[in-house]
């Protein structure tokens, strides 16, 4: 298992190269299977990095968060604010959402992280259903309630004006130096952001800090009575990956610059826990695993209808065709969610550690086949850290 | 400590590794796919343009779950059958009412009609999502669609940075047209101003001139116009506002707020509600006696300014006697309500909401407009649908005004009645309300519609 081995450098390495060649070239192995439009892959990408730094506290302390996607919305709100204020350039944008998601996680994390276990959870799912309330209600002059919060014409974007740029017809496009935020490049700009968090959050995985983080996860107290004060790193492990959320947030406003309270509701907080868990909490890439699934599923299936999947039977006879669609079609379109819980229900069971534990024994298992006959297909990955 | 001092060294070689790498990666693969970027288009094109292809796509963003659900599967119904007519099949509905009509029945521009389809949630969020799924994934020429106004709005805006027609299905909040209107937004649909003007005539002659009125209203976009329309309208005949609440919307339990209008010294209870909150709102100020309550020496009203048949239906009895204007209503006998009655009775086996009827009218609308444009170019559809005047499609003639895209047509105010021949005759029209009525300047509400070509 990857999370109680210390990872070669060599290793990092091609860690990185695949991911990003991975994560680069999705508009082409994602064509076949009809993902391959900008939107759902800025949220693979925007929903991986919300995972990736919920994984740092989900992951490796065990505190079970349900208040993550308050971050998420503070991230949006803030970033939409910066480009009404500000500037249409995303790096404000990014920069401040950022910091306040992570001032909020300090507060949140401070009160919160007095508890552990069931309570902790009930605490950060208490606060977070706070905020949506709060963006419903009282806050609604900053959050324009329901409606959610959208650029306008008249905005007074002081740092636009004062560089010369005004808006003449119909609303300026979000941008990075002139990049444009939506579309093709906005999806670039979003994936070489994810390859970052995923090097950091890998560096924090590799490191003493995780290391402490992993300790608190096996058995807090006897980490207390090593003289280790626990609750510093465990709240620092949130306010990351409160961070990691609220950079996920801008993002989103980034790619379509609305912010809606309902990405604080209870149920997508709920989500990043289930796409952790999907893929494998505590594993470097099982967060972005689940995440891709789920919000495939979101998309596509969701979109199926009786038309669609009697044309993808059309090749099987009549009667054929009208059963099994008869069958399909209430887990398919508005019935998604029935699929999904369905696919959860069986990876709980059958792989509590997740997609990558799925991963590990299929890989296990090609390993000791081919151990039998000759006893050196698996030295690759047993480098001692010396070796560079 | 040894070992975290490996790491340490190393870590900072992997970084220069890594980032080296990951640039460079990044370059040949931010590169190399430009060639396929679908909006990397010359002048003329468009999205959605269907070229040579066989068919033309629309996208159908309706709620499939949440408060306004039943509206969202009512308006799918209807659209489907808007495709059968405008391809053809069926009896073809009020492709044979409608004047001018340039629809020959063989699909659009002679390309057969497809369509997808997609769940708003009546969230911005995911009809947001789901637009934009539409759009670069299906290449739809035009979205059409929601059930409410927050939803309608944002979608608006999003179909106008895209370049992408939006023919707006319910939703009755001034914003949409005015505020908010856009250049790529159309709405068929009346608004909260139209119900005030021709709902306060009615109120003063029902219930006199002196009334104290209550509000609960549902906190978005539409209640809030909706509420500001009716005070004002009402404070016209001389009624005055007590209170007006906001509510949250799919709140389900009503009760917290009902309990305070008891004890306001209000004899009128106003519900900006619509859908199943409308429902669960009314049929609670009823259960808690409302209805049969003396206030001020007057009898307690309540009235419901956006009303629509399948709300009636689900609040059931409370719906008896409740005021309110509606859109449309398929007990009309012009001979358009009464070919779409018709055509949509025989496919289903009931009467079409007003919620179906403006999304049915709007698709022909579209249909017909790229028809008389002679391409699916958006800015020539949208010039043919400006200032366009048409008839026969159930409200009499109708102009689609060309400052903010907003129809212009009789307002019929209804009743819920009190002894219903069928399940769906549960509605009968109080006042048919002349166009003349509810017209206001164009720019009463403000707002900027953006330019044609995006």
């Amino acid at each position: 298992m990857s999370n109680t081995q210390i990872a070669t450098p060599r290793q990092e390495l091609l860690y990185m190269v695949v991911l990003s060649a991975v994560v680069l070239t999705m508009p082409l192995w994602l064509q076949p299977f009809g993902a391959a439009y900008p939107d759902l892959m800025q949220k693979f990408m925007i929903f991986g990095i919300f995972a990736i730094g919920y994984n740092i506290l989900f992951g490796l302390t065990g505190y079970l968060s349900f208040g993550h996607a308050a971050f998420l919305g503070v991230g949006s709100y803030t970033a939409v604010w910066s480009f009404k204020l500000l500037s249409m350039n995303v790096v404000p944008a990014i920069i401040f959402a950022t910091l306040l998601a992570g001032l909020f996680a300090w507060l949140i994390g401070f009160v919160s992280l007095r508890r552990s276990g069931i309570y902790f959870s009930i605490l950060t799912l208490a606060f977070a259903q706070m905020s949506y309330n709060l963006a419903y209600s009282v806050l609604t002059p900053i959050t324009n309630g329901e409606t959610g919060l959208q650029l306008n014409q008249a905005d007074p974007r002081v740092i636009d004006r004062m560089a010369g740029i005004e808006a003449t017809s119909g609303l300026p496009n979000t941008n990075l130096f002139g990049l444009e935020g939506t579309g093709y490049t906005g999806f670039y700009i979003c994936a070489i952001i994810l390859i970052v968090a995923f090097f950091i959050s890998m560096r924090i995985f590799h490191s003493p800090f995780g290391m402490k983080l992993r300790a608190i996860k096996s058995n807090q107290t006897r980490m207390s009575y090593t003289g280790y004060n626990t609750r510093p790193y465990l709240l620092t492990a949130f306010i990351i990956s409160g961070m990691y959320a609220g950079l996920a947030g801008s993002l989103l406003a980034m790619t379509d610059p609305l912010a809606g309270a309902e990405r604080m509701q209870w149920t997508a907080s709920g989500e990043v826990v289930l796409m952790t868990i999907f893929g494998g909490a505590g594993t470097l890439i099982g967060p972005l695993l689940g995440t891709g699934i789920i919000k495939y599923l979101e998309n596509i299936f969701s979109a199926f209808n009786d038309s669609v999947l009697h044309n993808m039977f059309s090749f099987l006879p009549d009667w054929l065709n009208d059963i099994l669609t008869a069958i399909i079609s209430p887990f398919v379109g508005e019935g998604w969610q029935l699929l999904l819980g369905i696919v959860f229900m069986l990876i709980v069971i059958f792989l509590p550690g997740g997609l990558m534990e799925g991963y590990g024994k299929i890989s296990r298992m090609i390993r000791d086949r081919r151990q039998k006959p000759a006893d050196d297909g698996s030295s690759d990955t047993q480098h001692s850290t010396g070796e560079v | 400590m040894s070992e975290n001092k490996i790491i340490r060294n190393v870590s900072r070689r992997t970084v220069l590794k890594g980032s080296a790498l990951t640039t460079g990666a990044a370059i040949i693969g931010a590169t190399a796919p430009m060639h396929f970027i679908r909006n990397a288009y010359a002048a003329d094109s468009f999205r959605g343009d269907p070229g040579s292809g066989k068919s033309i796509f629309l996208g159908f963003n309706v709620p499939q779950t949440g408060p306004y659900a039943d509206e969202g599967a009512d308006e799918l119904r209807a659209y489907k059958l808007a495709v059968k007519h405008l391809n053809g099949e069926g009896d073809g509905g009020m492709l044979n009412t409608m004047k001018p009509n340039n629809l020959k029945g063989n699909g659009i521009l002679g390309k057969k009609v497809e369509f997808v389809t997609g769940d708003t949630q009546t969230k911005s969020d995911a009809a947001r999502a789901s637009a934009k799924r539409m759009i670069e994934k299906d290449n739809v020429a035009m979205i059409t669609g929601g059930s409410s106004s927050g939803v309608a709005v944002a979608v608006q805006g999003l179909c106008q940075e895209m370049g992408v027609i939006f023919m707006a299905g319910l939703t009755h909040s001034n914003d949409t047209t005015g505020k908010d209107k856009k250049r790529y937004g159309f709405r068929h649909f009346f608004n909260a101003y139209m119900s005030g003007q021709a709902l306060a005539p009615v109120l003063k002659d029902e219930y006199g001139t002196d009334r104290k009125a209550y509000h609960l209203t549902a906190d978005y976009t539409w209640g809030w116009t909706q509420e500001e329309s009716i005070k004002a309208a009402t404070e016209n005949i001389g009624w005055t506002t007590v209170n007006a609440v906001r509510t949250p919307v799919g709140a389900g339990d009503f009760s917290q707020y009902i309990t305070p209008v008891l004890n306001s010294g209000a004899d009128v209870l106003i519900l900006n509600h619509y859908g199943k909150d409308m429902v669960n709102s009314l049929t609670q100020a009823v259960q808690f006696g409302l209805k049969d309550k003396m206030v001020n020496g007057k009898k307690f009203e309540i009235v419901v300014p956006l009303y629509s048949r399948l709300m009636a239906q689900g609040a059931g009895d409370a719906a008896k006697g409740i005021l309110g204007t509606t859109n449309w209503h398929w007990s009309l006998s012009d001979a358009g309500s009464q070919a779409f009655v018709k055509s949509f009775g025989q496919e289903y086996g009931f009467p079409p909401s007003q919620a179906a009827h403006t999304c049915y009218v709007q698709t022909l609308l579209y249909a017909n407009a790229c028809e008389m444009a002679g391409t699916f170019a958006p800015w020539e559809v949208i010039k043919q649908l400006e200032g366009y005047e048409f008839d026969g499609m159930g409200n009499g003639p109708t102009l689609y005004r060309a400052e903010d895209h907003q129809c212009f047509k009789d307002v019929l105010v209804v009743r819920g009645k009190e002894k219903p021949q069928s399940a769906f005759d549960l509605l009968e029209v109080v006042k048919h309300v002349p166009r003349a009525q509810v017209e206001y300047p164009a720019d009463m509400f403000g707002g900027e519609l953006g330019p044609y070509k995006v």
